[in-house]
């Protein structure tokens, strides 16, 4: 439950982020300001694609992953899960990637962009405990 | 997972009312009056001035160029702009004597100059940029000062005829941020270092110089090439 709680919350930061990108959101409510700064970076593309719109695809399959999850039918160690805690895991990564860009080479933190590398650090969290809990109930 | 019924039904009943809250407040900061802010700190990248070398009137032929170094939100750039222009434009532009180039040098003492660099940009967008141009320094005493700046100025885009929802889009987009930022840095490597600062035949003039000062600079000057 708790994963698609999360994933809800950072796909709504992530269409937040994305709104503003596209023109729609005229400022980011950021009190340093560090957020546009972040935003309109080089670096807020990702191999041609908006690192906004990335987070968003990402937060909705993991949300829609873990609605998934929850059904009695997949109940157990079943793909959902793994899937939940393989994708989760590649966007801790992919934060920290990120992160990374925004200490070293932007020089600015977007305070949005943290709440949403807490976010998929905790979905990551959930998805390597309930699955090993799941592999605990099963064996 | 098991979980109860009646605690699967609290479940989706949390998760509708986070969606219902997430919704609500992401169509309020869409509807809401856009407050745009132009980042001064950006990067400038190659795009941002590829084929842009200031915005320019005049002639191609004309023997002189002059660029003007200049800050929307400037006193002084306002008492050129409405008080000497007006003649520059007729008897040194409209004649062939002189091609003008304007170069956006938002001073960080003016929180709104780049805003208005940024309104100017867009209006370019529409064909309108010297129509542009003149409005903000007519009306600077409207918005100068003001917290909705962006607002006013978008209101002066829709009273020169521009497509109001083009221009918020691109005011939003903040896309001009890294070429008013090259434009200032361009400057800034001339050594200007006030507004406004006229670069004429390879020197600097500062301060709003009279008409009759200028020609009588420009007869002197040699034809030059450009920065």
């Amino acid at each position: 439950m708790g994963i698609a709680l999360l994933s809800l919350i950072g796909l709504f930061i992530a269409l937040y982020l994305y709104l503003y990108k596209i023109g729609q959101i005229g400022t980011l409510v950021c009190g340093t300001g560090s957020c546009e700064t972040v935003q309109l970076s080089p670096q807020s593309r990702f191999l041609g694609v908006d690192v906004a719109l990335i987070g968003l695809l990402g937060y909705a399959v993991l949300f829609g992953l873990g609605l998934l999850a929850l059904q009695p039918r997949f109940a157990g160690p079943a793909w959902p899960s793994r899937l939940l805690a393989v994708l989760s895991g590649i966007a801790v990564l992919f934060t920290l990637y990120l992160t990374g860009l925004e200490l070293f080479v932007i020089h600015a933190i977007c305070r949005y962009c943290v709440a949403s590398a807490v976010v998929i650090v905790i979905v990551f969290l959930l998805a390597v405990w309930d699955l090993r809990r799941s592999a605990a109930g099963a064996g | 997972m098991a979980a109860s019924p009646s605690g699967v039904n609290r479940f989706y009943l949390l998760l509708g009312a986070l969606a219902l809250a997430g919704i609500a407040a992401l169509v309020y900061q869409v509807k809401k009056p856009k407050g745009v802010s132009i980042p001064a700190n950006v990067t400038v990248l190659a795009a941002d001035t590829a084929g842009f070398r200031g915005y320019l009137v005049g002639a191609d032929s004309a023997a002189v160029e002059v660029s003007e170094y200049a800050d929307y939100q400037c006193p002084a750039c306002q008492s050129f702009e409405t008080i000497q222009f007006p003649a520059v434009r007729e008897q040194l532009i409209a004649t062939g004597k002189v091609r003008w180039r304007y170069r956006d040098f938002p001073l960080e003492m003016h929180p709104n100059a780049r805003v208005a660099a940024h309104a100017a940009a867009c209006a370019a967008d529409q064909g309108k940029y010297w129509e542009m141009h003149a409005a903000i320094y007519d009306r600077q005493m409207e918005w100068a000062d003001s917290r909705s700046a962006s607002s006013l100025l978008s209101q002066l885009a829709g009273t020169l005829g521009m497509d109001r929802g083009g221009f918020d889009a691109c005011m939003s987009s903040a896309k001009y941020a890294g070429r008013i930022q090259a434009s200032l840095e361009e400057g800034t490597r001339l050594g200007v270092g006030s507004t406004p600062t006229f670069l004429i035949a390879g020197r600097l003039y500062l301060g709003a110089i009279s008409s009759d000062s200028l020609r009588s600079i420009i007869q002197h000057a040699q034809p030059s090439p450009t920065p």
